[in-house]
């Protein structure tokens, strides 16, 4: 007690910021490091819309068109949705669950300045050569194909870049299973945890499992393509669709990693908003083990056009279809949350319902997709394209927004501006569906994804798309100058900032101290 | 204080790791084994060891004689990579058989660099599930085919369609890609790695 306050004074200006083992810090750095890679990866979609926006080439070349959608997809992935989720697990589980910090505050550091290094191996490449718009870097889908993806003359970096993003999120998710199951405060038994921290266990539990797989499908590719080995090479025996194998069993638990904290996120915000307690709280508990168990046993129908044996596809549409069960449970659960409840709309309870909504669509037609029979109509398609963004954009994304807006008067002390964050909210929800919505149509009518020019057919749909895209782009610099905003100043807020807000971080004062539960609190 | 606690979940958690990262590995054999098992994704046994074991199948089929009320379309492929200066081509693109009836087809092959190339042909059949229907007495593929520069070869394939090859196939399409086999193989980590990981 009495060394307290010596942990006080720490470190400002930069090295604050490169020698911080503090969980929020950290968090705070994971936050601004996944924003600014959802503006960059951002403004490689407003590329690709802007070429998609009328048919024939207008813009870019279609190698340079290929390398947007490549880096789209990465940067969004392992760059903007995974540390922004990792960002709120630092800075809230240690709080919800009654701990100082987390449990590796120097390999915590470690996690996140790796990222930085990572992000810039992947994006290096595009700046080589001596002609910008015929940029080096990667172009073969953020799936990264074999054979295709051999071809690459800088392989390297990419496979490199990737072995770091995987090694960062390794190390966190050690730390956050360490914490979670070592540092709870006396009383906060597993099944009073908050849904935030039992999808985050789950999720980094996931990540041990597959993010190592991918390191070894990466690997294989580098000693295919410099020292000879034929892992994936036809030539010395190998298999290209061995290759969408081992890259599908991380693919599919990877849509999950990105998904499941966010359906944690929402389960903190709608029994706050409704003033009710989560609606059947084991039963969310079980229902993400067994979307987290089901997804190592699905892979393939990501692949079912690559000539499988009939057996094979009914299996994996069987296993598929199964995940509905989980998934339902919890839209069920947050939708009986909400019943009877005495709701407000508050602007993360917004972002919250957009993304039951939303999200749920997109668990529908991916229900289209995990049909083999109707697959193959389907894949790859603007429909699948359509589907995977309203489960990460208008999913997983509304989820981090909503928590963002939620936590924000915790970590600043001030509420944010909450007509401009209405304002941002109802610009972002209605501006997002037109981008995605009419990708249904164009994808059932047949336009293939990843093509930088199209069949004039398309073209209505397309402009709408790109018109959608042009202001749900924009409108998260709206996001920015509210966070940006908030920081600065605004409207005291309490402790308790929700009036229907339950949990141990409304329990600390708001803006959080540097340090808390130092002394563990009690728990009833 | 919590130190050791940590340590033991740090440990074993990192353990899962390393084994994952292993399980990645294993995964190469476990889908050749799979593939070769039943067959799938043109991964027959000649293709594995470049010899050729006449199967039960092979004899029963001989035997059983020719189902002369099915006529099956047979249509060659051949791909030209794009890592070989090759001309190659089928000499017949389509023929038709009766099951359980030997045929024999020609491919034609030339060099045209001016070196000295140890080439394999790689098969694949659509659709996939009539691989193990689709029995060769006798392919250019099971071999690696030497081409001295500029030389030219006519090649012969001899197969039998099994008379089990399930009804509503009435077409097969069996492609074949030459891969160069010199090609990344200087390395002797390659072969340390490779025979690593193949046992």
């Amino acid at each position: 007690m009495s060394d307290n306050h010596q942990h006080h004074d720490h470190p400002t200006g930069i090295k604050r910021w490169l020698f911080t083992t503090n969980h929020k810090d950290i968090g705070t750095l994971y936050l601004w490091f996944s924003f600014t890679m959802l503006l960059i990866g951002g403004s490689f979609a407003m590329v690709i819309r802007a070429e998609l926006m009328y048919p024939g080439m207008q813009l870019v070349d279609p190698n340079f068109f290929n390398m947007m959608t490549t880096l789209h997809g990465l940067v969004m992935v392992f760059g903007a949705i995974m540390p922004s989720t990792v960002g709120l697990a630092n800075w809230c589980i240690p709080m919800m669950i009654g701990a100082p910090d987390m449990a590796l505050p120097r390999m915590n550091n470690w996690s996140f300045w790796i990222l930085p290094f990572a992000a810039l191996m992947l994006l290096m490449p595009m700046f080589m050569g001596g002609n910008f718009m015929s940029g080096q870097g990667p172009a073969f889908g953020w799936t990264f194909y074999e054979p295709l993806s051999g071809q690459y003359n800088k392989l390297a970096f990419f496979v490199f870049a990737i072995h770091l993003l995987g090694i960062s999120s390794i190390m966190g998710s050690i730390n956050i299973i360490a914490t979670i199951l070592n540092m709870r405060a006396p009383g906060m038994t597993l099944m009073k945890m908050p849904l935030f921290v039992w999808t985050w266990l789950i999720t980094a539990f996931l990540l041990i499992a597959v993010m190592p797989v991918l390191a070894g499908a990466v690997t294989m590719m580098l000693t295919d393509k410099y020292f000879g080995t034929s892992f994936f090479n036809a030539a010395g025996g190998g298999d290209p669709v061995l290759f969408q194998h081992v890259f599908w069993f991380f693919g599919h638990p990877e849509v999950y990693i990105m998904i499941l904290p966010s359906f944690g996120i929402v389960s903190q915000i709608i029994p706050t908003f409704a003033r009710k307690k989560l609606f059947g709280y084991a039963s969310m508990v079980y229902a993400t083990a067994a979307i987290a168990f089901l997804s190592f046993i699905v892979w393939a129908h990501h692949m079912f056009t690559v000539g499988m044996p009939v057996a094979g596809e009914l299996y994996f549409t069987y296993a598929t279809v199964m995940i509905a069960v989980p998934t339902a449970v919890k839209v069920f659960n947050w939708t009986a949350t909400m019943w009877k409840g005495a709701m407000t709309f508050e602007t993360p309870m917004l972002w919250a319902i957009a993304f039951v909504v939303l999200f749920t669509i997109g668990g529908f037609t991916g229900l289209m997709l995990g049909v083999a029979t109707s697959d193959f109509q389907y894949q790859d398609t603007y429909f699948v394209v359509a589907h995977f963004h309203y489960v990460l954009v208008t999913g997983a994304l509304f989820g981090v927004i909503g928590g963002v807006y939620y936590w924000l008067p915790k970590w600043t002390g001030n509420m944010y501006n909450e007509k401009l964050s209405k304002l941002h909210f109802w610009i972002s929800a209605i501006s997002v569906n037109v981008l995605f919505f009419p990708q249904h149509f164009i994808g059932l009518q047949g336009m293939p994804r990843r093509v930088p020019d199209y069949n004039p057919m398309f073209a209505d749909w397309n402009f709408v798309s790109s018109i959608g895209g042009f202001v749900f782009g924009a409108s998260q610099l709206l996001f920015l100058y509210i966070v940006i905003s908030t920081i600065r100043g605004g409207a005291k807020a309490t402790s308790q900032v929700w009036e229907g807000a339950e949990g141990l971080e409304w329990t600390v004062p708001s803006p959080a101290p540097y340090h808390t539960f130092e002394n563990p609190p009690l728990i009833k | 204080m919590t130190k050791h606690i940590h340590r033991r979940t740090v440990l074993g958690l990192s353990l899962v790791a390393v084994l994952m990262f292993g399980f990645g590995f294993a995964l190469v054999p476990l889908y050749n084994v799979f593939c070769q098992a039943f067959g799938f994704n043109g991964r027959n046994i000649e293709v594995e060891n470049g010899t050729y074991q006449v199967r039960e199948e092979v004899v029963r089929t001989l035997r059983d004689g020719v189902d002369k009320n099915r006529t099956i379309t047979v249509q060659f492929l051949a791909n030209e990579n794009k890592d070989l200066p090759w001309e190659f081509r089928p000499l017949q693109r389509e023929i038709n058989v009766h099951p359980g009836e030997v045929k024999q087809v020609r491919f034609y092959a030339r060099n045209l660099s001016d070196k000295t190339v140890v080439a394999r042909a790689i098969p694949s059949m659509q659709p996939s599930v009539a691989i193990k229907y689709f029995t060769k007495v006798e392919c250019f593929c099971f071999n690696n085919q030497i081409f001295k520069p500029g030389e030219a070869k006519e090649m012969p394939l001899i197969f039998v369609v099994d008379r089990k090859l399930p009804q509503g196939i009435d077409k097969l399409t069996q492609s074949y890609t030459f891969f160069d086999t010199q090609q990344g193989k200087s390395d002797s980590v390659a072969a340390a790695v490779k025979s690593l990981v193949h046992g």
